[in-house]
């Protein structure tokens, strides 16, 4: 098992920096170009989402990243210092009623490019992304 | 590499030529003035051109649905032409192909516009 783990300021170079990061760590699971910038993209929107909703670029909250990467799959979870938010209270972006917002599509396009999904989020905490991508055929 | 915005006029229609990533950021905010500027100057008719676009994440889509939404209030019609697979595949995801007017070819793009 291979094992990093960074703790990175609320930024947009941090966005780049775990989407980079992930990316390297991915390239011997034997994705193809296409699943690998999705992955990629999924890593991107996670990001974000600590950087701009969970820490609201505050210089005083950090973004927590971790990989792991077995032969068989990699594992990235990305923990932010916000406040929290109950995810079951955001908008259905397929909604016709929501096709036209502007945000909101982060975590829809994240699921559908990893095989594995899990968010653990309360009002008045930090929000915990996980993200697995298998290997090739696995 | 962020978005490298360009404008043209092909008869009537206003042609935005976009290169690179269209991301949360620098590239993601240039378009959104590219688009309010271009309406601005009272064109109607929008095409972008996406043809060298390598990369739009969550924020370049929502920037198009801003551009789209700006662009349709003003009494004009926002095209879409030149769509990489990946493109393609972000809009089907997010049920966006039943929004957007999306071509292949400019000149068919261009043609159709009312």
């Amino acid at each position: 098992m291979d094992e990093t783990h960074e703790t990175l300021d609320s930024a947009l170079e941090s966005v780049d920096r775990a989407e980079e990061l992930a990316l390297t760590k991915a390239q011997s699971l034997g994705l193809d170009e296409d699943e690998l910038v999705q992955f990629g993209m999924a890593v991107r929107e996670c990001m974000v989402n600590a950087v701009v909703h969970g820490n609201r670029y505050s210089q005083d909250k950090k973004v927590h990243l971790d990989i792991e990467r077995s032969p068989d799959r990699i594992a990235v979870t990305i923990r932010d210092e916000g406040s929290g938010f109950d995810p079951d209270s955001l908008p259905d972006p397929l909604a016709p009623e929501n096709l036209m917002r502007q945000s909101g599509r982060g975590l829809l396009l994240t699921r559908t490019f990893v095989d594995e999904l899990s968010v653990n989020s309360r009002p008045g905490s930090g929000t915990e992304v996980r993200l697995v991508k298998n290997r090739a055929g696995a | 590499m962020s978005a490298k915005l360009t404008t043209r006029q092909v008869g009537d229609v206003a042609v935005i030529d976009a290169a690179g990533r269209i991301t949360l950021g620098e590239g993601a905010s240039s378009f959104r003035e590219t688009i309010r500027d271009i309406v601005n100057k009272g064109n109607k008719k929008v095409l972008l051109n996406l043809s060298d676009v390598s990369y739009i994440d969550s924020s370049g889509i929502g920037e198009m649905v801003s551009g789209f939404t700006t662009v349709t209030n003003s009494g004009g019609q926002l095209k879409l032409v030149g769509l990489s697979k990946r493109v393609k595949d972000l809009l089907q995801i997010t049920k966006l192909y039943t929004v957007f007017e999306v071509f292949d070819d400019e000149a068919e793009a261009v043609r159709s516009f009312t």
